[in-house]
């Protein structure tokens, strides 16, 4: 039997006494890809935040890897990509080059170097990560998550100042890295339409899970028709039916 | 009277090795506090130093170890301020706040109640490196190799918890325990600063050279090393000046510290800084 990658069991967490996810419960199993999506304010970011121990739940359970979030040490099997960083301004003295880095524990110019190029950001190791625009700083931020080959990588909103053909790239690389090296995904968007096409699992959370199954049963299910209105629902499900693989 | 001359005085060669070696780790200490936008965290310290040395002269330690007496309570003030800062309810410049009027307070009510040593307490208003002890110099110098010790070993922490700090949290790096070393080290190093520049100009020594190394817009670890040579040379130049012209040396070596600040900044508007 496969030791779930994650395991969330009954996780209430409250900013204020206000509850902002409401007992949810799932797990993940290795080599899948798991897309989160859901309005703004759903709890998506709180729950991931939950699940790396940056929050810490009133009530429910987390297992990473088989094991209790608190006692977990693993870390460096976790890759993850905020959905912001508070250093990312102009004058944080940081090149391109010393924030990837920063995804190794050892120095690793082979490593560095084909994450770079991966990412085609080789021609800015060196320049000021301040200097760089939005869609440039997010570019590294992805290089810095991936550069370790992590067993799981945790992505909130990471395509949200991507232009498309940067956002072609970073879906076409975590679908390899998911079919080739069975890396586990787990991927946070408001767009449901958008991870459809490659999450093999969907969840779609409003405070509570609201859905969790494929896209494919997503589509299908009268109960989100419900949900969202059968117009809203043909929208999520057809909008990318025809971009091909500009998305 | 030559340069020479002025460093043959074996208090002047004492005054510069152990300025030196604060300015550096002050310096150091600073670039994580003011890109961590804890830049005031040396004046709130500085106020609880004064009243620690209130409290010490009182119970009546000697002069000699008066800066020595005076490290524990400020340490577990720098404590206080990193608790409270994380209780999420008070933000990092309130505690700073906090924390510093129980400092000056207490301060003001010791030295009024035992009149006495008045003189004493207010002269490390604004600190004379000059009259910097042996005691203190080996003080300075442990302090900065366990700075310089810690910044190496603790060099990727350090970068990723002034990076970003949940970030940080989810690459494994203990964020609370590297937190409470850098406080407590920014704590000694607060302690130290005030015999070179005074209480009143601690947070000089922390912020300016920091401030400097950042216009020159290089790397992370550029930043510290730029950051530690603008703040030795300032202390070289302030203490020889202040020396020549009969000034206080601590006020001389903000001005150097504010000098190269200007220089930088000022050459970098004027000359095309294109990387």
């Amino acid at each position: 039997m496969s030791i779930n990658v994650i395991s969330v069991d009954n996780l209430t967490f409250c900013y204020n006494g206000l509850e902002v996810i409401s007992n949810i419960s799932f797990a993940v199993k290795k080599g899948d890809y798991l897309g989160i999506a859901g309005p703004n304010g759903s709890g998506k970011s709180t729950l991931i935040k939950n699940i790396l121990g940056i929050l810490r739940p009133q009530k429910g359970a987390v297992d990473i890897f088989g094991q209790p979030l608190t006692s977990f040490h693993q870390w460096n099997r976790i890759g993850y990509l905020p959905q912001r960083i508070s250093a990312l301004n102009n004058h944080f003295p940081s090149t391109v080059e010393e924030i990837v880095q920063l995804g190794m524990k050892k120095r690793n110019p082979i490593a560095l170097k084909r994450t770079l190029e991966m990412m085609g950001i080789a021609h800015l190791a060196a320049r000021l990560i301040g200097e760089l625009s939005y869609g440039e700083q997010q570019r590294t931020m992805l290089a810095r998550t991936l550069i370790s080959q992590p067993d799981l990588l945790i992505f909130d909103e990471p395509t949200t100042a991507l232009d498309p053909e940067t956002r072609d790239i970073f879906y076409t690389l975590t679908d390899e890295m998911n079919r080739t090296s069975g890396t586990t995904i787990v991927l946070v968007t408001h767009d449901t339409g958008v991870i459809g096409k490659y999450a093999c699992n969907l969840l779609y959370l409003d405070k509570k899970i609201i859905f969790s199954g494929t896209f494919e049963d997503f589509c299908a299910s009268p109960d989100m028709t419900g949900f969202f209105g059968p117009i809203s629902q043909h929208m999520i499900c057809h909008q990318h039916d025809n971009s091909g693989s500009s998305i | 009277m030559g340069l020479i001359d002025i460093l043959n005085y074996e208090f002047v060669q004492r005054a510069i090795v152990a300025g030196m070696l604060i300015a550096a780790v002050s310096s150091i200490l600073g670039v994580f506090l003011v890109l961590r936008r804890f830049s005031l965290i040396g004046d709130g310290l500085a106020h609880i130093t004064f009243g620690s040395v209130a409290i010490v002269m009182l119970i009546g330690v000697s002069p000699a170890y008066i800066t020595l007496a005076a490290l524990p309570l400020v340490m577990l003030s720098s404590l206080a301020i990193l608790k409270l800062t994380h209780s999420q309810r008070i933000h990092g410049d309130a505690a700073i706040g906090i924390v510093s009027s129980i400092g000056i307070a207490t301060g003001i009510i010791l030295a009024s109640l035992s009149g006495g040593y008045n003189l004493d307490l207010f002269s490390y208003l604004f600190g004379n490196i000059l009259t910097v002890t042996q005691t203190e110099l080996w003080l300075s110098f442990i302090v900065f190799l366990t700075v310089v010790a810690t910044v190496i070993i603790f060099y990727n922490d350090l970068f990723a918890i002034t990076f970003d700090e949940e970030l940080a949290q989810t690459m494994g790096v203990k964020t609370k325990r590297i937190n409470v070393i850098l406080f407590l080290l920014t704590a000694v190093a607060a302690v130290l600063a005030m015999k070179v520049a005074g209480i009143m100009l601690v947070s000089a020594m922390l912020i300016l050279p920091p401030l400097t190394a950042l216009q020159l817009s290089v790397s992370f670890r550029m930043t510290i090393l730029a950051a530690a040579c603008f703040s030795t040379l300032s202390v070289i130049c302030g203490i020889i000046l202040a020396f020549l012209l009969n000034l206080p040396a601590g006020g001389t070596i903000v001005i150097f510290n504010i000098g190269f600040l200007l220089l930088i900044f000022g050459a970098k508007k004027i000359l095309p800084f294109q990387r």
